[in-house]
C-alpha cells in the first residue's frame, strides 16, 4: 500500500532529523529557572524539608511533601515554596504562594520525574531570604517520554 | 462528572491549623509525549490553583507539566471563622473548575 | 532467529522446577509488592484518584437511561446492599449465553436488556466508572468463584491459556507469575498476578483501567497478539485468575504501578 510505504519512509526521515524533547533538559536550565525566582540572592541550606521516596514504583506518580521550619506569624512567614528538577524536559515542578494564614508551611502533591535526579525545593521567606533542600530520587520507570499503552 | 474531591474538616476550633486536601480529574498532558504514530500530543495541563477563605486568598499555586495526572494538592490554613472555602483551578484550553466547602469554626 | 535465542536466554534464567499452583498460604496480593507511598494512595479515599471514577459511577447508577427510561437503581435500589458481594463472584456463568461473562459484560447486558440503552464501550469512562462503583461494594469481601460443573470447563480453558507459552518471547504467564514472582523484571517486581482490585488506577496508565486492558498489556509484553476486548479468551483468563485468587479479599478500587 503506497500510503503505508510513504509513511514509513517519512518516519524514517524524521527519525534522523528530530530527537524527542525529553533529552534537552539540563542542570543549566534548572539554574536559569532558579535565577528567575531568586535573582542574585544567596540560597542558604536549611529550614526546608523535602520528602521524596528514594526509590519509586513509577516515575509518573511520586508522592512529594515540602515543609519549612517557620512560625508563620505576620512578621515571620514563608512567602513561597518553589520546587525544581534538573532532568525533566522542563525545570519547574510547582510554585506555591503562602502567607501567615497557612499556619504551617507544609504542602504535598504528586509529581513526575523523567529520570533519576536531584530535586530542589527553595523557600522564600518574608525577610527576603532564600533557603533550600535537595533530595535524590532513583527512577527506573520514567515519566514524560513513555509510550501510551 | 466528578471533577473534584475536596477534603476539609466540617468543624474546627478557632485558631486550629487544618489540613485541606484537593484531588481533581485532569490528564495533565505534558506536551512531551507522542502517540503510537509518533505524533506529539499537545500540552493540556492545569496551570493555576487558588483557594480563598471567605473571600480572602489563603493559598495559590502554579502547576507545571511535572505535576502528575489527576493532581493531588494538600496544604494547611488556620481556622479563623465559620464560612466557605472556594477552590478554583484554571489551565490550558480554557479549563476552569470550581469547588466549595463549608466549615464551622467554634 | 533472535526471538528464539532471547526466549532460550529467559528460560535459562527462570527457576527450574515444576510448574504448579501457588499454595494458598503463599498467595500475596499485588498490594504487598508496592511501595509504602503507593499503598497509602490506595488506602486513602481522599487521595486515591479512583475516587473520581467512583463518584461518576455513583451518578450513573441513579441516572435513567434507554428506551425503558430506568436507572440501575430502579431495579437494584441501593448499590451498597444489592451489589454487595457481586464483584467477588465474577466472572459468573450466564445461563442464556451458556458461558461465563465478566462484570463489564454483565453491566452491558443490563444496559441493552433491561434499560434498552446502547452498550457502554470497552474502557470508556462510563463503563469503568460504573464497574468500579459496583465492584467497590465488594471491597473487603473474599473472592468466591465456585468450581462447579458449569464453570469448570471454562476455568480449565483459562488455565490452559495461563500455562501456555505465547508470543515472540515464548513465555507463559505461569513462568513469571507462578514460578518467578518476587523477582524483578525491568525495574518492577513480578507479582503473583491476582486480580484483586479491578478496575484499578494504574500509575503507568495515569488512569483507571480494566483487567482486560491489563491482560492485553501483558500479552503485548511477551510480543503476542493481544486478544480484542470482549474476546472469550480474555474472559476465560479472567475467570481462571479470579478462581486462582479465591479467598483473597477484593480491593477495588486498587492502585498499582
Amino acid at each position: 500500500m503506497s500510503t503505508r510505504r510513504t509513511f514509513l519512509i517519512a518516519a524514517g526521515a524524521l527519525a534522523v532529523v528530530l530527537r524527542p524533547n525529553a533529552s534537552n533538559a539540563t542542570p543549566a536550565m534548572m539554574q536559569e529557572a532558579v535565577r528567575k525566582v531568586v535573582g542574585d540572592a544567596q540560597i542558604r541550606k536549611g529550614k526546608v524539608t523535602l520528602d521524596l521516596p528514594p526509590l519509586i514504583d513509577n516515575g509518573n506518580v511520586i508522592a512529594m511533601s515540602v515543609s519549612v521550619d517557620s512560625p508563620m506569624t505576620p512578621t515571620d512567614y514563608v512567602k513561597a515554596i518553589h520546587v525544581f528538577n534538573e532532568k525533566n524536559p522542563q525545570p519547574n515542578i510547582i510554585s506555591v504562594t503562602l502567607g501567615p494564614r497557612a499556619g504551617r508551611a507544609s504542602i504535598s502533591t504528586r509529581i513526575r520525574l523523567a529520570d533519576s535526579q536531584t530535586v530542589t525545593a527553595i523557600a522564600q521567606l518574608s525577610d527576603g531570604s532564600f533557603w533550600q533542600a535537595t533530595s535524590d530520587v532513583i527512577v527506573t520507570i520514567a515519566a514524560c517520554a513513555e509510550e501510551i499503552s | 462528572m466528578a471533577r473534584a474531591v475536596v477534603t476539609v474538616p466540617q468543624r474546627a476550633k478557632r485558631g486550629e491549623i487544618i489540613e485541606i486536601r484537593t484531588l481533581i480529574a485532569h490528564r495533565m498532558e505534558t506536551g512531551f509525549r507522542h502517540d503510537s504514530y509518533g505524533r506529539p500530543l499537545a500540552r493540556d495541563i492545569v496551570s493555576r490553583f487558588v483557594c480563598t477563605y471567605n473571600g480572602a486568598e489563603i493559598c495559590r499555586a502554579e502547576l507545571f507539566p511535572a505535576i502528575s495526572a489527576n493532581p493531588l494538592f494538600t496544604f494547611t490554613t488556620v481556622a479563623t471563622e465559620s464560612g466557605t472555602l472556594e477552590f478554583k483551578w484554571t489551565g490550558d484550553n480554557d479549563f476552569t473548575l470550581d469547588a466549595t466547602a463549608s466549615i464551622v469554626v467554634e | 532467529m533472535i526471538g528464539g535465542a532471547f526466549a532460550l536466554l529467559i528460560v535459562g534464567l527462570l527457576r527450574a522446577g515444576g510448574a504448579g499452583e501457588l499454595a494458598s498460604n503463599e498467595r500475596r496480593s499485588g498490594y504487598d509488592f508496592m511501595s509504602a507511598q503507593t499503598r497509602a494512595m490506595q488506602d486513602d479515599e481522599a487521595a486515591n484518584p479512583a475516587t473520581l471514577w467512583l463518584l461518576d459511577g455513583e451518578s450513573l447508577w441513579v441516572r435513567k437511561a434507554g428506551s425503558a427510561d430506568v436507572a440501575c437503581a430502579g431495579c437494584h435500589g441501593d448499590a451498597a446492599n444489592s451489589m454487595k458481594g457481586v464483584a467477588a463472584r465474577y466472572p459468573a456463568f450466564d445461563a442464556e449465553l451458556g458461558r461465563p461473562v465478566d462484570l463489564e459484560e454483565r453491566i452491558n447486558a443490563c444496559r441493552t436488556g433491561a434499560q434498552g440503552a446502547p452498550p457502554l464501550a470497552w474502557e470508556s469512562h462510563d463503563l469503568l466508572s460504573l464497574t468500579a462503583y459496583v465492584a467497590r461494594q465488594s471491597r473487603g469481601q473474599p473472592i468466591e468463584i465456585a468450581g462447579d460443573a458449569k464453570l469448570k470447563p471454562f476455568i480449565e480453558r483459562g488455565r490452559a491459556i495461563f500455562e501456555r507459552r505465547q508470543g515472540q518471547l515464548n513465555i507463559s504467564c505461569a513462568q513469571c507469575h507462578d514460578e518467578n514472582w518476587d523477582r524483578t523484571l525491568a525495574g518492577n517486581p513480578i507479582t503473583q498476578a491476582h486480580p484483586t482490585g479491578y478496575p484499578l488506577y494504574r500509575l503507568a496508565w495515569q488512569s483507571m483501567g480494566s483487567l482486560q486492558r491489563r491482560l492485553r498489556n501483558c500479552l503485548a509484553g511477551v510480543r503476542a497478539e493481544p486478544y480484542p476486548f470482549g474476546a472469550p479468551e480474555l474472559v476465560e483468563l479472567e475467570l481462571y485468575l479470579m478462581w486462582r485468587a479465591r479467598g483473597m479479599k477484593v480491593e477495588t478500587p486498587a492502585v498499582r504501578p
